[in-house]
């Protein structure tokens, strides 16, 4: 078990209410999971994922990540924790439009702490092998969004994290491009790379080997889906 | 700290135009600052040289009775004032930081020099070997005195430039010709010109009056043959060539209390040797100029502040743009600390680099005012690493503010911003 969400509440304040977002929401994923969320718009997906991506925390109820109660954490931890566990992928990429492949890809290794030569190094083979290792310095304006999107898994890769975060990550790309992208997580995931992804596109969904539904702030499944592939 | 560096001039550069125009205030606020301090600067060493004259650096140490310079030409050789042999003058010499010494006696008032029907108005000097060299007075025409002259109390004389163009004016060549001094007939051997090693710079009364002392020239006569027209062996003056400018005030005290262990005076005279505190005088101008310039280097730190605040502006403005940038990486992992050192270290450098501009637009801005103003401007270079020094602390203070901003931004709502 390297995440495990345990009866969590997470309220928001709106005025003088509290409004709950997440309902009693428990999750277990163990190492090597492929996991896809799937919700409409609203349904307290996004602060889903912002709780596992430690970027929130929950109003009550537990998360362990690799061991590590989440709740306990200071911002500085959190950080650290996010750099070390965490590779997120987003929907509109997020890259550093002044910086090349090479370096965006670099980022999380210089808050980890990698010497510059190293981090140059490791960059360069995780955009070899999401198929962009001729595009080193190319910037995210000279790059398709295809690209752009390979960029920033590699980006999220680079620091061998223990969970991939993906909130939409086709959800700015065409078809073909969106399948490439799955065809990397697809590969990523039999090299043992646990996978969480958030989407509201059931095809996409459909890569997953568990799925879940998440609909009105309460989580349901998981569908086992491992037999259909 | 380096790849922030890096990282900074990075941004400075995207943003060319937006990096040059918050700069701005800081570039004219150091220029003005530089230029301002340059002429201050300029002119404290303008009234260092005009009153001690850059290179000679001459302490004189006279006789004084009192606070008046005590003068043979109507007073009365007072007793117990030795005159001083070879062996005191080597002691003068030998005073730390002194490179030569001589002595001599002088008359302020030339009684009776005459050049056939014309009377010399100006100053007799009875000196030795290492008077010329400590004013660094050279030969023109003619000859230098040489050691019989001394010995052998030899009636000849050297005059200076002046003198040759009052006495002599229908180009009549002086070596060869004698002049009557006291009475005495001494022959002109030799014409003298002092090393120029500056050129006095006279705005004004109190810069002529500093120089007219000259203006009659002086004759010497070998100090041994001084007995001849003035009937004694007088206690001389001691001048001595100090090695630098700044070693002048302690050379001068040394060589005075040397010289006043030699008197014999009766108590009460108030007769002592003194040696006039050029340094001093010259340092109390400085402060009187430095005291009215330093309120303009307050006036022009205001405009420092102006940009400050602009740079403030910037950054703010930046921090907004930025605001996904800042999201992302600190979603990736970067902590709150670096975030702020991200922002200060671009703020810094931003007017670090201002700093530096603006030092170079002040040396030039000084420049100019002194070719137009005719006054001199000198670059002071420590003042200089102070304004770049001080640049930066503009830019941490006032970058302080937005980087705290950006620092304390949620990533989750930084992320979402449009």
């Amino acid at each position: 078990m390297i995440l495990e969400l345990d009866h969590i509440f997470k309220d928001y304040p709106q005025g003088k209410l509290t409004v709950p977002v997440l309902k009693d929401v428990s999750l277990q994923v163990e190492e090597g999971d492929y996991i896809a969320i799937m919700g409409p718009s609203g349904s307290g997906k996004t602060t889903l994922m912002n709780l596992i991506g430690c970027l929130d925390v929950p109003t009550s109820g537990t998360y362990i990540l690799a061991g590590k109660n989440i709740a306990k954490q200071n911002e500085n931890q959190m950080a650290e924790i996010r750099n070390r566990y965490i590779g997120f992928v987003f929907q509109t990429f997020n890259l550093l439009p002044k910086l090349s492949a090479q370096d965006n890809v670099a980022l999380p290794l210089l808050y980890a702490g990698v010497g510059k030569r190293e981090r140059r190094e490791r960059a360069a083979e995780a955009l070899r092998k999401v198929g962009l290792g001729d595009r080193l310095n190319f910037r995210s304006n000279q790059l398709s969004g295809g690209q752009c999107q390979r960029v920033a898994i590699a980006r999220a890769m680079v620091g061998n994290p223990t969970i991939l975060l993906a909130d939409e990550p086709t959800g700015a790309l065409d078809t073909k491009s969106g399948e490439q992208v799955m065809e990397i997580f697809r590969q990523l995931n039999e090299e043992g790379v646990t996978i969480i992804m958030i989407t509201h596109e059931p095809d996409i969904a459909m890569h997953a080997k568990k799925l879940y539904h998440i609909r009105d702030g309460v989580l349901t499944g998981p569908e086992d889906r491992s037999e259909d592939d | 700290m380096f790849e922030n560096i890096s990282l900074a001039f990075q941004g400075i550069w995207g943003h060319k135009m937006r990096s040059a125009l918050t700069m701005l205030g800081i570039i004219i606020g150091i220029a003005a600052i530089i230029s301002i301090v340059s002429t201050i600067k300029g002119t404290n060493e303008q009234i260092k040289q005009n009153l001690i004259g850059a290179g000679n650096n001459a302490v004189e140490v006279q006789l004084y009775q009192g606070d008046e310079s005590y003068e043979f030409s109507w007073n009365a050789i007072p007793k117990g004032v030795p005159v001083l042999d070879e062996t005191r003058r080597e002691e003068l010499a030998a005073i730390e930081n002194v490179e030569d010494a001589s002595l001599y006696t002088y008359r302020s008032y030339a009684d009776n020099v005459f050049y056939q029907n014309t009377a010399f108005n100006g100053y007799v000097y009875g000196i030795d070997m290492h008077y010329f060299s400590v004013y660094g007075y050279y030969v023109q025409w003619g000859r230098n005195f040489v050691e019989r002259d001394f010995t052998e109390h030899k009636k000849v004389v050297i005059i200076d430039q002046t003198v040759m163009s009052t006495l002599y004016p229908n180009g009549v060549n002086p070596v060869g010709t004698c002049l009557e001094i006291a009475g005495s007939p001494f022959t002109v051997i030799g014409i003298v010109d002092q090393k120029s090693s500056f050129e006095p710079v006279i705005k004004n009364m109190d810069d002529y009056n500093m120089y007219r002392t000259d203006s009659n020239g002086k004759i010497f006569i070998p100090g041994e043959s001084w007995c001849i027209p003035y009937q004694f062996d007088e206690p001389q003056n001691a001048v001595l060539k100090a090695k630098d400018t700044d070693s002048m005030t302690n050379v001068g005290k040394a060589a005075s209390d040397l010289m006043n262990g030699s008197l014999n005076v009766a108590r009460g005279s108030n007769i002592t040797y003194k040696s006039e505190d050029l340094l001093k005088q010259a340092k109390d101008l400085q402060d009187l100029s430095n005291s009215t310039n330093q309120q303009l280097i307050w006036i022009a730190s205001i405009s420092l502040l102006v940009g400050g605040i602009g740079v403030m502006n910037i950054m703010l403005v930046s921090v907004t743009e930025r605001t996904r940038e800042i999201g992302l990486k600190k979603a990736i992992g970067a902590k709150k600390s670096r975030i702020l050192w991200q922002f200060l270290t671009e703020a810094a450098v931003l007017t670090s680099l201002g700093g530096l501009l603006g030092v170079g637009g002040g040396i030039l801005m000084a420049s100019v005012i002194s070719r137009i103003a005719k006054t001199p401007t000198a670059i002071s270079v420590p003042a200089s690493v102070i304004a770049v020094v001080f640049s930066m602390v503009i830019g941490v203070v006032f970058g302080l503010f937005p980087a705290v901003k950006a620092a304390n931004l949620n990533p989750i709502e930084a992320l979402r911003h449009e």
